[in-house]
């Protein structure tokens, strides 16, 4: 009984709740800890499988490089966003390119993307890989029936806008503000991919 | 199982039900449930903090001094929402995508802090393991119902199985911010007038 | 310029933090049946959140970032949090016990208010400087005022009329916040284009 109350005591000193805090602390730092250690490696995994699955979706024919070890990244002009060039190979031929994009205009916030292009700068698909746009409305530029019109499409033909903006992609119903950002991620990448190509 | 057991188990299904009786944990109940499996994600992450912090703190609830026992209770709670969502961006980046800064906000759901005070640090663990298993299914339960409800009419679909074909014309207000304090207005004049009274 | 104050109106009118991405519902919904209290409890929710976003940037940038300790954020800012609150509770005591009385249980209530720890971490998400972080968090904070003060004064008028039995409580003060988010909806697009 006596030991008990001394106990009691203690906890409710001053060093006593320091101890308890410290203590508190210490353990859950070590329980994140492990944490982070065993699902480092899946977190890193998920992230690649599903890049790594965009991209094979968006490059057109077949390729057998690993188009995360021939990435190109640049930086853009005056922040800190960087757009990724994928090259797809077949031996020594690039077959097509995949471009990781992305656009401050959309609805929710950020949108990024990755488009695939044909050597001639045509469109061969994109693919979005983030996106916060409001469900059932904005994230329709998912859809086939957006999403397919950019197929074929050359960026550079000046027609490059949604309907509204006098160009000749159809925006999605009551989403023209995400639509536009998707046409803007792809103009990104497709100026990027240019200017790869002029450098070569 | 005896009587009281038997209370603490069901007592947040509908007596205390958090979110139609209670109104606790407003932010995730409004902002995650533009569909049904976001709200069944977001009530089943929430559902797994509430176990483990419920009987993490009804273990060490005699140890830890009364002055300092909130900053302990945060820690703890902080370190479960931290593996819950290292686990999640590791296995589910999917639903951690769509749920997104609402995971780390599970910290403050006062869903989480208010049981750890109110029962489990009175409280044995197996008596707070009951009790969080409770109150998150009771939590997990209306934002499913919520979700539910918001995606059947704002997106004609229900669990993403689109019953009303992608071109109807849905009530696409109820997956907009607005919809959710309406559709949660509705649910509640239902709860009361229903569920509520036959339970009484 | 201009990007500063287009954070500004994004932040108070398109995006406003409680009615378009439903941060800080609780205060939201608890502390607004009057005015004056309500603007009291925007008056300290600006407060802590700008002085929250701003020790936790450093913290974030100075520390967490450099030594690859980011999956401590979450922990790292509600007890930052937590011990800010717990701070300007002291000095309100001591400063303004009118204002200290009229919040009264509402202060400690700031540390699970998620606008606060939302902002913190948009804010740190958003790849923000630490001025576009701060002018983001006051843009916010505001937002959060306005949006109570308004939600405070339709109750007020709500409090004096007939409202049909069923609707009566919680059920009339959710579908008023609804009308109300759908009044801020009409300021959608708005800085996107």
């Amino acid at each position: 009984m006596l030991k008990k109350s001394n106990a009691k005591n203690f906890l409710s000193s001053l060093g006593g709740m320091i101890t308890v805090l410290t203590l508190v602390a210490i353990i859950s730092a070590i329980v994140l800890g492990v944490a982070y250690q065993v699902t480092k490696e899946p977190i890193e995994k998920a992230k690649n499988a599903r890049e790594l699955a965009a991209i094979q979706e968006v490059l057109p024919g077949e390729f057998d490089n690993n188009p995360f070890e021939d990435r190109i990244i640049r930086t853009q002009p005056g922040n800190r966003n960087t757009i990724e060039i994928y090259p797809g190979r077949q031996g020594s031929d690039v077959k097509g390119i995949a471009v990781k994009s992305y656009s401050d205009k959309a609805f929710g916030g950020r949108l990024e993307l990755i488009v695939g292009f044909f050597l001639d700068g045509t469109i061969n698909g994109f693919k979005i890989i983030e996106q916060k746009e409001t469900p059932g409305l904005g994230t329709k530029i998912s859809e086939e029936k957006f999403s397919g019109q950019f197929k074929g499409f050359d960026p550079s033909r000046g027609v490059f806008k949604v309907r509204q903006d006098g160009g000749e992609i159809d925006a999605v119903t009551a989403a023209t503000i995400s639509s536009r950002a998707v046409i803007d991620a792809i103009d990104r990448a497709h100026k990027a991919y240019l200017k790869l190509n002029a450098g070569k | 199982m005896d009587k009281t057991s038997f209370q603490n188990l069901t007592r947040g299904l509908i007596k205390e039900n958090p979110t139609f009786v209670m109104l606790l944990g407003m932010c995730p109940t409004l902002g995650v449930t533009t569909s049904a499996i976001n709200g069944l994600g977001m009530g089943i992450a929430t559902l797994f903090v509430l176990i483990l912090s419920n009987m993490a703190i009804a273990a060490v609830k005699n140890f830890i001094p009364d002055k300092v026992r909130i900053p302990c209770f945060i820690v703890i709670i902080a370190t479960f929402v931290t593996v819950v969502e290292l686990v999640m961006s590791a296995y589910l980046p999917g639903l951690y995508a769509a749920l997104g800064i609402f995971i780390p906000l599970i910290v403050v759901n006062c869903i989480i802090l208010g049981r750890a005070e109110a029962f489990a640090s009175k409280n044995t663990v197996f008596q707070s393991f009951l009790d969080a298993v409770g109150m998150g299914a009771g939590f997990t339960l209306s934002l499913t119902t919520l979700g539910l409800v918001r995606e059947i009419l704002g997106a004609g679909s229900a669990f993403g199985w689109n019953f009303a074909g992608s071109d109807a014309n849905t009530m696409l207000l109820f997956i907009m911010p607005p919809g959710a304090f309406l559709a949660l207005a509705g649910l509640i004049i239902l709860f009361n007038k229903f569920i509520k009274r036959s339970a009484d | 310029m201009t990007s500063y104050i287009m954070i500004f109106i994004t932040a108070i009118f398109v995006n406003n933090i409680v009615l378009s991405q439903f941060l800080g519902i609780c205060p939201f919904l608890g502390v607004s049946k009057k005015i004056s209290t309500s603007a009291g409890m925007g008056g300290a929710v600006m407060f802590v959140m700008t002085l929250s976003t701003i020790v936790t940037y450093l913290i974030y940038n100075l520390l967490l970032l450099p030594n690859d300790l980011t999956f401590m954020t979450t922990i790292v800012f509600i007890l930052v949090i937590a011990s800010l609150v717990q701070m300007v509770e002291i000095m309100l005591k001591k400063l303004s016990p009118v204002l200290y009385q009229a919040l009264g249980i509402f202060l400690p209530l700031i540390t699970t208010n998620c606008a606060v720890l939302g902002i913190a971490i948009l804010s740190i998400q958003k790849d923000f400087t630490l001025l576009q972080a701060v002018c983001f968090t006051l843009a916010n904070a505001m937002g959060f005022t306005l949006a109570i003060i308004i939600f405070a004064g339709l109750r007020e008028r709500l409090a004096r009329t007939k409202v049909p039995a069923a609707l009566q409580g919680t059920p009339i003060a959710l579908i008023t916040a609804g009308l109300l988010a759908m009044a801020f909806m009409g300021f959608a697009g708005i800085g996107t284009h």
